[in-house]
């Protein structure tokens, strides 16, 4: 059972996980700026929480505070309705102007 | 041993991620989305957040991941149909992303937060600590939240219906 056993963290520093929740944010970064698909970017912005939920999870686990991993938990939670709200909003853009290219809706009106 | 899991680990999550900016298809996407999420769940597993690792794979890749692929079969978008975008726009956002590197690990490099950590408290991820603060300290909030579901799911059901 994974869950039975503990694993010792001590061996590993907690700054390797900021690097790679860096990298990771970065690379969500990059996928808004660069993908026209609306859908891709609610994902990639899926993506970065999930950078900031990995660091906030290593600084818990590495100073024993167990109200970091509470944080996490809510994010998860509002991250679901989020992504629900978001998605309903693109079906509700899809049936306006069949396509969910963000290029095209720069404009307020219509 | 744990080091390269560590390190298989995130080779294999910051990889996905990539493919999920680069993979023209949007079903592709999804599917290197769930590989990222499954292994920052084994991050999670390493990090001895054994009750977070559980539930991130149920919400994130059992029902967010699904959410989305609905939504790209129910629009019909699982072709490669995106338009083809100037050159000089990847590269801005690929440079901009590696600025946004540069400048937090230049912020994070000299600062040393393994100092003060004490990891001695190894069973706070296990289900009874994060049961036992959730329903004492962070009742209110957890209330709320599920409030916080029936508006989105009132909402959800109010803007995907169609106007008559």
């Amino acid at each position: 059972m994974i869950a039975l056993e503990v694993i010792d963290i001590t061996s590993n520093p907690v700054n390797k996980y900021v690097y790679l929740s860096i990298i990771l944010f970065a690379i969500g970064v990059m996928g808004v700026l660069m993908r026209r698909n609306a859908i891709i970017i609610l994902m990639c912005v899926e993506l970065m929480l999930n950078a900031a939920n990995l660091l906030l999870v290593a600084f818990s686990a590495y100073t024993g505070n167990v109200e970091g991993q509470m944080v996490v938990f809510f994010v998860i939670v509002v991250a679901a309705a989020e992504v629900a709200v978001g998605l309903a909003l693109l079906i509700s853009i899809y049936r306006n102007i069949s396509s969910t290219d963000i290029n095209l809706l720069n404009r307020m009106k219509g | 041993m744990r080091e390269y899991i560590f390190y298989f680990l995130a080779l294999v999550s910051v990889i996905s991620a990539l493919m999920v900016v680069f993979s023209r298809n949007p079903i592709h996407s999804v599917l290197y989305l769930v590989v990222c999420f499954f292994s920052i769940a084994g991050h999670y597993l390493l990090l001895n957040a054994q009750f977070l690792a559980v539930v991130h794979v149920i919400i994130y890749a059992g029902a967010i991941m699904v959410l989305f692929l609905f939504v790209i079969m129910l629009l019909n978008l699982n072709k490669e149909s995106e338009p083809h975008k100037p050159i000089i726009i990847k590269f801005a956002s690929v440079i901009s992303a590696s600025l946004l590197v540069l400048v937090l690990i230049a912020a994070m490099v000299n600062i040393n937060p393994a100092a003060d950590s004490h990891p001695t408290l190894h069973t706070i991820g296990m289900v009874r600590e994060l049961g036992d603060t959730l329903f004492k300290e962070y009742l209110l909030p957890f209330e709320i939240s599920s409030v916080l579901f029936l508006t989105a799911m009132v909402g959800v059901v109010l803007i995907s219906k169609k106007e008559s």
